[in-house]
Parts: C-alpha cells; sequence; structure tokens
C-alpha cells in the first residue's frame, strides 16, 4: 500500500532544514528521519511507492508529536500540520498496531462517566497506599512501560470533585459566552473549568454549560481516527447551537474546535455550520485579552514559569495572550524558561503511546522549568498539566493561568 | 565482504540506536539542502561523543571505506553527499556547549552545535559569535568550520576562519588531533588555517574553540528602496568607496522582496525595484556620524525606513535571511546561485544577470550580500515545465559570469558536488594539482568525503544537476536503496 497524500503540500517543502531545531524529537534524537524535514521525505517517498508505509516510515510518523512548531517556523509555508493529518488516517486504517490499548483509550477517555468511573479506581489506589505500594515494592518496575505511564499520569483527584459538575452563571451583563468543558477536562480539572466559570463571571460575562456537551474529537483526531473525531465534532456543533461565543480552557481541544470546518467539509449537512462554529470559538485567554480587566485583582507574589501549550503556541499562534493577562496580577513575575518552545512530550495520548520518548522530553522540560527556579508553572492545557506534573513532582505549584487569576480575584487558591 | 563486517563493528561500538541501516531510513540521508544531488549511503553513524567519531573513522579506514561527514545538512553545494557504498558520520549528537569563557572571550563547544546558539549561551556575557550564515538558527558550527561559512556581517568582521582559535579534529586515518592553540599566533605552518573552508576533505572535527566578540554598543539599521538594482549597486560602491565600513550592506530585488513578504511582516515595499538593508554598529558618537553620512549617500534612494527598534531590526533580518526559503512560495523550483564579483562590477554583473534570465525567458531572483560583492541569483522554473535545463544552464553560466569579470565561483555555499566541474574555469591545472597535494598529505586513501571539489571525470563525464534516475534504474533492471 502507498500512502495517498496531496502530491502540492509534499513539494513545498524545499529540504532548507529550518525546521529541524523546532522539533522535540529532533533535539532528543539528532536523526534526520526524527525530524519534520526526514519525515516529510518518508512521507514523500511512501507516497511514490518507493518505501513501505509499514516499518520505519509508520514509527517515525508515529513519533511524531504533532506539536507544530515545525509550521511557524518554516520559511516556505510548507502545512506539516495538513500532512500529518491526513496520514495519520492512513496508518490507522492500514498498519494495525497496538490494537488493544489504543481502543482501551478511546473506549475510556472521551466518555466522562465511564472515566469517572475508572478515575475513582484511580483515587482508591491512591488513597489505600497502594501507589506507595506499588512504587516501594519494585512491582511498577516491573509493570510495561504504558502502564507505567498512565499510573504515572493519574493527578491527585478529590472523590468528591469527580460526582460534582461545574455550574455556570447567570449574572454578568458584559457578554455571553458558553464553556465547552471537556471530556477528561470535566473529570480530572473540574477545579480549572470552575475558576473559569468565576474569572468571566467577574469579568461580566454570563457564561453557559451547554447540555448535551462531550468530548470534542481531539484525542482522537489527533491520533489518526478522523470518522470518530467527526462524530465528535457533529455533537459538540448541535450542542453550541446559538451561542455567539464558544469559550474553551484546554489547548488542544481549542486548535481542533477552530478546525471543525475543515474537519466537516465534505459533510453537506454540516459544512458551514461547522466553519460558522469554528469562528466563534476562543480560548478563556482570548476572551480575556478581548475584555478590558475590572475585576480586582490581588497582588500575588509569584516566580511564574508559563509554559507554551503547542496547540495554543504553534496551532492558534496564542503566547501572547496568556502572558497578558497574568501581566493583570500585581506582584506577579514571569520569568524566562531554557528551550520554551520545545514540547513537554504530553501530547494528546501521545504520552501513553510513546512513553519513552514522552518520558525523556517530560524530564528535559521539567529541567530547563526548574533552572528559572519558579513558584509555580502554569500552562494552559490538561494534557501539559499531568504531564508537566509527573516530572516536576514535589517541585513547584502547578496551575492553569486562569486559576492564578482566579486567586488573585478571589483571594483564595482553589 | 567488508560492508558487513564494519557495519557489525560500528554497531558493536555505537550500539543498535547508534547506526542507521534500514533502506527507507537511510534515504533521509541521500542529500543535503540541495535535493538535486541524492545518493543512499550504505550506513548511517550517529556516534554520541568524539571518541564515537573517531572510532566509527578507524573502522572506515580499516575496511577502506569511504565516509562523509554530515551536520545539520543545510549546505547547498552538495558538500555532504553521500557516497554510495560509503558511511555518513553525523554530528548530530555531539551538540554540547562545553564551556563558555568571558574573560578570554572563547568558547568551546561540539560539532552539532547551532552557530545561533553559540551567540545564546556567550548572550549572558554581552558576548556573541560573529559570523552569521542566513541559516544561522539551523547550521552547525562543525559545518561552518568545513565550509568557510560567511555571512550578512562578514563583511565587517570577516567569515568564519577568522573566528576559529583552535580544532579538535579526527584525521582520516582515525588518529586525533589539535589544530590551532591558545595563543593568537603560532609560529610554523598554519595548519589550521589549512583547514578551515576545505569541506570536509581533510577530516572530521569533534571539538571547535571559537572567538567570541564584544555585543556592538550600538547598532543602527536602515532599509532604503531604489528605482534599480543599478542605483541601489551604486550607493553600495559609493558607501564603501567613502571609506564606511558597515556592519553589513544586502540587496534584495523585487522579486525577492515579494518571497519574503509572503513569509514575515517585516515591512518591505512590495514595489521597490531593489532595496539595501545597511547596518553600522560601534560606539553611539561613531555610528551617529556614519549614519549621517551613509544617508547622504544614498541620495538616489526613493524612501529610506530606519528601524524603530531591536525588535523592527530582528523583523528585518529575520526576512532577509529567510528569503532562500521564501522563494519556494513563488516558485515550485529553483537554483541557488553563490558567486563573487568585484563590488565595483555589481551594477554590471547585476544588469548581465538580468539580461541573461529574459534571452534564457526564465526569472532571476536577487537577495545577497551586496558589501563583498557575494551575489546570491535564484534561478526560477518550473520541472513540470520542462525548463529544468534551461534554468540550469543559465545558473552554471551566471557562476562563470563571476569568474569571467574577475571575481569567484562561490562566496560561501562552497563547491561541493555542484560546482566541482566548474572549478578548472577559475583554477590552472598546477592549481588544482596543489591543492590535491595538500588533500592527499591528511587523506592519502582519498576516504575522506571524495568526489567534492575536484573535478572528476565520472562526476564531469556525468550530466549534473538534480537526481535522475538512471537509464536501467528507469527500465527496472536496478534500484537504488
Amino acid at each position: 500500500m502507498a500512502f495517498d497524500l496531496d502530491r502540492a503540500l509534499l513539494d513545498e517543502c524545499v529540504h532548507c532544514g529550518f525546521c529541524l531545531p523546532t522539533c522535540p524529537t529532533y533535539a532528543v534524537t539528532g536523526d534526520e528521519a526524527e525530524s519534520p524535514r526526514g519525515r516529510i521525505y518518508l512521507m514523500d517517498l511512501a507516497t511514490r511507492g518507493e518505501a513501505p508505509v509499514a516499518g520505519p516510515v509508520t514509527q517515525h510518523l508515529d513519533s511524531c508529536l504533532g506539536c507544530l512548531a515545525c509550521v511557524p517556523a518554516c520559511p516556505s509555508g510548507v502545512k506539516y500540520n495538513q500532512l500529518i493529518e491526513s496520514a495519520r488516517p492512513q496508518l490507522d486504517r492500514e498498519v494495525p498496531r497496538d490494537r488493544f490499548f489504543r481502543s482501551m483509550i478511546f473506549t475510556l477517555f472521551p466518555y466522562p462517566r465511564r472515566l469517572r468511573v475508572a478515575a475513582l479506581a484511580g483515587v482508591l489506589y491512591q488513597r489505600l497506599g497502594l501507589r506507595w505500594l506499588t512504587r516501594r515494592s519494585g512491582l511498577l518496575g516491573r509493570l510495561p512501560a504504558r502502564a507505567r505511564a498512565l499510573e504515572g499520569l493519574l493527578p491527585p483527584v478529590r472523590a468528591k470533585d469527580l460526582f460534582a459538575r461545574t455550574k455556570g452563571t447567570g449574572t454578568g451583563q458584559t457578554r455571553g459566552v458558553a464553556l465547552l468543558t471537556g471530556c477528561a477536562q470535566r473529570v480530572f480539572f473540574k477545579p480549572v473549568n470552575d475558576a473559569t466559570v468565576r474569572v468571566l463571571a467577574a469579568e461580566g460575562c454570563r457564561v453557559d454549560l451547554p447540555k448535551g456537551q462531550g468530548c470534542c474529537g481531539a484525542l482522537s483526531l489527533h491520533t489518526g481516527r478522523d470518522e470518530e473525531a467527526r462524530a465528535f465534532a457533529r455533537r459538540t456543533v448541535d450542542a453550541f447551537e446559538g451561542y455567539e461565543t464558544v469559550v474553551v480552557n484546554v489547548a488542544g481541544c481549542g486548535s481542533v474546535l477552530k478546525e471543525y470546518g475543515e474537519l466537516l467539509r465534505d459533510d453537506p449537512g454540516y459544512a458551514e455550520r461547522a466553519a460558522a462554529f469554528a469562528a466563534r470559538v476562543r480560548d478563556v485567554s482570548e476572551v480575556l485579552a478581548e475584555l478590558e480587566p475590572v475585576a480586582r485583582r490581588q497582588p500575588l507574589p509569584l516566580r511564574v514559569a508559563y509554559h507554551d501549550a503547542c496547540h495554543l503556541a504553534n496551532a492558534q499562534r496564542i503566547t501572547r495572550q496568556p502572558r497578558d493577562a497574568l501581566r493583570t496580577i500585581p506582584g506577579l513575575e514571569l520569568v524566562e524558561v531554557p528551550e520554551e518552545k520545545i514540547c513537554c512530550g504530553s501530547a494528546g495520548v501521545y504520552n501513553l503511546l510513546q512513553p519513552a520518548m514522552a518520558e525523556r522530553l517530560g524530564r528535559r522540560k521539567a529541567e530547563n522549568l526548574a533552572s528559572a527556579r519558579p513558584d509555580v508553572i502554569a500552562t494552559g492545557n490538561a494534557g501539559c498539566l499531568l504531564q508537566i506534573r509527573r516530572y516536576a513532582e514535589g517541585g513547584p505549584l502547578i496551575m492553569h493561568p486562569v486559576e492564578l487569576l482566579d486567586w488573585s480575584i478571589h483571594g483564595t487558591a482553589h | 565482504m567488508s560492508l558487513t563486517d564494519l557495519r557489525d563493528q560500528l554497531a558493536a561500538r555505537l550500539g543498535r540506536d547508534g547506526i542507521v541501516t534500514d533502506p527507507a531510513h537511510l534515504r533521509t540521508y541521500e542529500c543535503d539542502a540541495l535535493t538535486g544531488y541524492r545518493v543512499v549511503p550504505a550506513l548511517v553513524a550517529l556516534p554520541r561523543n568524539a571518541a564515537e567519531v573517531a572510532a566509527a573513522v578507524a573502522a572506515c579506514a580499516r575496511f577502506k571505506v569511504p565516509f562523509v561527514a554530515r551536520g545539520a545538512g543545510t549546505g547547498l553545494s552538495g558538500g555532504a553527499l553521500p557516497v554510495a557504498d560509503g558511511v555518513v558520520i553525523s554530528l548530530q549528537r555531539l551538540r554540547r556547549v562545553l564551556e563558555v569563557d568571558p574573560v578570554d572571550r572563547r568558547a568551546t563547544v561540539e560539532p552539532g552545535v547551532t552557530n545561533l546558539d553559540i551567540s545564546r549561551a556567550a548572550a549572558k556575557y554581552g558576548l556573541y559569535y560573529s559570523p552569521d550564515p542566513s541559516s544561522q538558527q539551523v547550521c552547525t558550527i562543525g559545518g561552518n568550520v568545513a565550509e568557510n561559512s560567511g555571512g550578512a556581517h562578514c563583511l565587517k568582521y570577516g567569515f568564519t576562519v577568522n573566528h576559529i582559535l583552535a580544532v579538535d579534529v579526527v584525521l582520516p586515518d582515525g588518529t586525533t588531533t589539535r589544530l590551532g592553540a591558545d595563543a593568537p599566533h603560532q609560529a610554523g605552518f598554519d595548519l589550521l588555517g589549512a583547514f578551515v573552508g576545505t569541506e570536509g576533505t581533510l577530516g572530521i572535527v569533534t571539538g571547535v574553540v571559537v572567538r567570541l566578540l564584544h555585543t556592538p554598543a550600538t547598532v543602527r539599521t536602515l532599509v532604503a528602496n531604489f528605482d534599480s538594482t543599478k542605483d541601489a549597486g551604486d550607493a553600495v560602491t559609493a558607501v564603501i568607496a567613502a571609506g564606511i565600513v558597515p556592519a553589513a550592506i544586502e540587496m534584495m530585488d523585487n522579486l525577492a522582496i515579494q518571497a519574503v513578504n509572503a513569509t514575515v511582516d517585516a515591512g518591505f515595499d512590495p514595489d521597490t525595484a531593489a532595496a539595501l538593508i545597511v547596518e553600522l554598529d560601534g560606539p553611539a558618537d561613531e555610528v551617529e556620524a556614519r549614519f549621517a553620512d551613509l544617508t547622504r549617500l544614498c541620495a538616489k534612494a526613493t524612501e529610506v525606513t530606519i528601524a524603530r527598534d531591536a525588535e523592527h531590526r530582528a523583523k528585518i533580518w529575520q526576512g532577509r535571511k529567510a528569503a532562500f526559503a521564501a522563494v519556494g512560495r513563488l516558485s515550485p523550483n529553483y537554483f541557488v546561485q553563490d558567486g563573487v564579483v568585484p563590488r565595483t562590477r555589481l551594477g554590471e554583473a547585476l544588469t548581465r544577470i538580468a539580461e541573461m534570465g529574459e534571452q534564457a525567458g526564465i526569472r532571476v531572483a536577487n537577495v545577497f550580500h551586496a558589501g563583498d560583492g557575494n551575489l546570491h541569483p535564484l534561478v526560477l522554473y518550473s520541472e513540470e515545465r520542462g525548463e529544468h535545463e534551461r534554468a540550469e544552464a543559465l545558473s552554471t553560466a551566471i557562476a562563470e559570469l563571476c569568474v569571467e569579470l574577475g571575481g569567484s565561483l562561490s562566496g560561501e555555499h562552497g563547491i561541493g558536488t555542484d560546482k566541482a566541474c566548474s572549478m578548472p574555469r577559475m583554477f590552472s591545472e598546477d592549481d588544482l594539482a596543489t591543492m590535491r597535494r595538500l588533500r592527499a598529505a591528511f587523506d592519502p586513501e582519498g576516504l575522506c568525503n571524495p568526489g567534492k571539489v575536484f573535478p572528476t571525470p565520472r562526476l564531469c563525464g556525468e550530466r549534473p544537476g538534480p537526481y535522475r534516475p538512471h537509464p536501467l534504474e528507469a527500465a527496472g533492471v536496478i534500484e537504488r536503496l
């Protein structure tokens, strides 16, 4: 089988190499095939039928994080995002690999109810001292790498948060917005959703949480399960019908919501609505940048390292707004971090599927962040929060920027 | 079979993760940034340190297998083109900045460190590494040493060779040595000077000691628009003749500006025929005085814009430095040419190039280091429309025009594979024989990056240019793996 990729997209690459220093896997391996230029070369060979898709081609495309740091770096304007997004579904269909593990992930994560039950088991595991036991007894070391990755990423969740719901607020006058509460976000990061509602309300917004919303399809799309992603997208478009602004506080979700027009363009029933929907999507930091800050902020004398989530910085080109929002907090100091543009290794479910590379990147990120000696690491994406928490364990607090704003406005860290 | 034995030895020394043998994987190493030439190597080695590089070279020497060093693969002359049945030794795992010494103003780095990362590491001491090839964020210091790379600011500060204090080298027999030393002047033969710029044919660099400079106190940058490239060229001549040594004088013509504007918003006027970027640096009062002279000398300019702040200046340079790759937006295929003409003949050269382009019916964009006459005509063509051969002939004719005007075949990209066949245009048989003898003193077996720089009957008998399948390949009789 050969790849079916757009020849014009492939030909845009002039092989200059300007993407190399931006690529996390290249930074780690120094191997051409682990760089964007090398991956485009492999996609090209497989499209021409000069290299088999299965084997090294699949291996080097699977190891791509999809962080898209190479896209803004490319002087020729190569649309690597489109290339990898059309290659992945073909891999998913044609090259069977880790079927069991993948289907386990995708029958669990996009469904908050199922995930809650699994997470409850996780909470018990942590509370009953089993985590301590597996770690101390050496059992952890004997688990397969992927099970270890799952274990390590499990955040410290409070059981009562698992079953409580974030509530909207109907008082704001300035602007009406609808919040996407996410799937895994809702289960593992209810405090972030709560903080988002409180901060937006304090800045004068009315925040609705439309019923019927679920997973946005980001995890599926970024892993090549495009049909599944489209089904999630249709449901999301339906749920948010009629809202003027759709707010999202997870970078990975936001970037996919903004791509719905492209994702559903061949669906006559949805193409137009999906495009209109995509145009109404804003990351919470964008909404805050558009609003004049009105809520009084109390000083937080903290050193904060802001980590750019790839799907904010590279996919949505949002780097200024979250920093500006944090700068509205008196006394807060933003510190510079080395290699700030290199991905933390989270990348959706990448850290579950490619645990070895994810671990190398996670450790590298944690070291770089620690070198800036921050009190708080702030980042606007659920995956990054989990990944960084895992490798920066015992270090600074790890928060969503909106949680810091909530802290400053309402005086308590939730 | 020696290649199998070599592979086993390298695997034993470098580990399974340290060599590449899979055919598809190997093909990602078949060319550098000059994709017109492609050769699949038998093996790629990815050593992690100098000792592993030496071991890899020693193994190649033992089995008499040719090898080619590769950095970031950004070269534009095919200097890192692999040799069939040979080994590529990648230096991309040697990426540590070992020491920055702010007192003696030097840094010791491994060869895979990018040019820009040296300046980044030195920045906290108010120091930087001066030579700045346009690909400086990607290209590595090892490759810079091999090519004696230049860059926009080499007009005032000199090329790579002026900024290297010492190199650690693995010689082609696998032994190691250091060329150069701490003292600024060495007695005896200047072997470091001989080594820099030999395009990887004398050995592989595993460590580099570079000179660092103080970041200039003041920098001022202007962009001057002109009605023609000739007017702009004359302004360059006038500036230099007035005794001003700017940090850089760069020229872009209208086509190049169009490409750049599609990539970076640096505010270049899309309608101007040509623009000069001129930068002065140094003590504040000197820069102010010179800047006034400079604006006066650009009298024919239709508009002069002065960079507002550091951010604006960074954008201007980002645009200029992205120009080559940005041309990919104007044309599906293009050749990047690199030649030098005496500065006084800039206007003449540009006029001749424009005429030649018109005759061939092929567009030529110009973006170059005007201050030292280093031209980079970009010959735009379409493979699909069958313009390849005309474009290639035009590109070669332009390089040879440079020699005819009293200049050089290459200003900074090197001879590599691309221009080996043109070398006799510039050098006599005796010149080339002398160079070959120097080469043989380092590499008597001819194993180190063979086929580069010097014309060979095999290379020059074949038609140079982009990869074309061999007739036997096309007929399915043989295949490239």
